[in-house]
């Protein structure tokens, strides 16, 4: 299936879960923050959370500004 | 410290708090924070691509500097609670610059859904920093709703024009129960002496270092600045008199 990475479309394992998606994008270790369809995923539930197709996951983090 | 600025309970010895953002590498970034002395500095959430790494907050860790994240770019409430959330999440911090701009041509903040996202924050336990216009009715109503620190504009964002309306930024200071930080317009070291002079408890900058020619240089001199404003805000500056007034004795 397929799920949307910072606006990149990427295929995951079928029934994959947020930490799977992550390992395979490649997200560091701290200083980011994850939201799923608009709400906030703590890193500690990124393994207990099942994506479905389609799901809309940003990874941000902190960049020069203001 | 023996003159600190104090936010939610939280000292710090510097008055001056920048932005990282414009600063053409991080080396010269690291130059300029040091020479300005803060111990506050926003950053700004965006995407991470999969080869980036965290250098500006590596950089003010090492440094000792405090991140304190803002809602850029956001332009409603719901996005603005959305970000400020994801920093927390990666930062570790429940304090935000809560900026809710309204078009690109001004950037100035959207009173409505600036005040209904200071709301929605307060109420989920962040300490909030409201980026607001020079408005005292806004102003005070932003404090009422429980922000920690108003920060009134002095001109639009990145323009340098300085205080358009410092009578406005008296009124806030005025009857201001939090502290009043003069956010954004700041062009060089007098805008930001003139922001301290008015009472402002600190003032907020970045572009005004990070792009001028020597960003270390205008950083020391916007450091001197906010010493020398909140020196003389607190010496009691002399009556403005229409005719001159002799300084010497009169002539035997």
């Amino acid at each position: 299936m397929h799920v949307v990475i910072n606006g990149q479309q990427r295929a995951i394992a079928e029934g994959g879960t947020l930490a799977d998606a992550l390992a395979d994008y490649g997200v560091a270790d701290k200083g980011v923050a994850v939201a799923l369809d608009g709400a906030v995923v703590p890193r500690a539930t990124w393994p207990a959370t099942e994506l479905r197709p389609g799901a809309v996951i940003e990874v941000l983090t902190a960049v020069q500004g203001g | 410290m023996d003159d600190p600025l104090v936010i939610a309970g939280r000292e710090f010895g510097s008055r001056l708090i920048t932005g990282t953002g414009g600063a053409t590498n991080l080396s010269v970034l690291e130059r300029a924070l040091l020479a300005s002395g803060t111990e506050l500095t926003t950053v700004a959430m965006r995407r991470a691509d999969a080869a980036g790494g965290p250098g500006v907050l590596d950089l003010l860790g090492r440094l000792g500097i405090e991140p304190l994240p803002n809602t850029a770019g956001c332009r409603t409430a719901a996005e603005a609670v959305l970000t400020a959330r994801l920093a927390r999440e990666a930062l570790g911090t429940s304090w935000v610059k809560l900026e809710v701009v309204a078009d690109e041509d001004t950037l100035l903040p959207d009173p409505v859904e600036l005040l209904d996202g200071a709301e929605q924050l307060v109420d989920d336990g962040f300490t909030v920093l409201a980026y607001t216009n020079d408005d005292p009715v806004l102003a005070r109503k932003l404090e009422d709703t429980g922000c920690a620190a108003v920060m009134p504009l002095g001109s639009p964002i990145g323009t340098g024009l300085g205080i358009r309306n410092p009578h406005n930024i008296e009124m806030i200071v005025a009857r201001a129960g939090v502290p009043i930080v003069l956010d954004a317009g700041i062009g060089t070291a007098s805008d930001a002496a003139l922001a301290m002079e008015l009472g402002c408890d600190a003032v907020l900058l970045a572009t005004a270092v990070t792009r001028a020619q020597d960003p270390e240089r205008m950083a020391a001199a916007m450091r001197a600045a906010v010493d020398a404003g909140r020196l003389a805000r607190g010496a009691g500056r002399i009556p403005q008199r229409f005719w001159a007034q002799a300084s010497s004795p009169d002539p035997d």
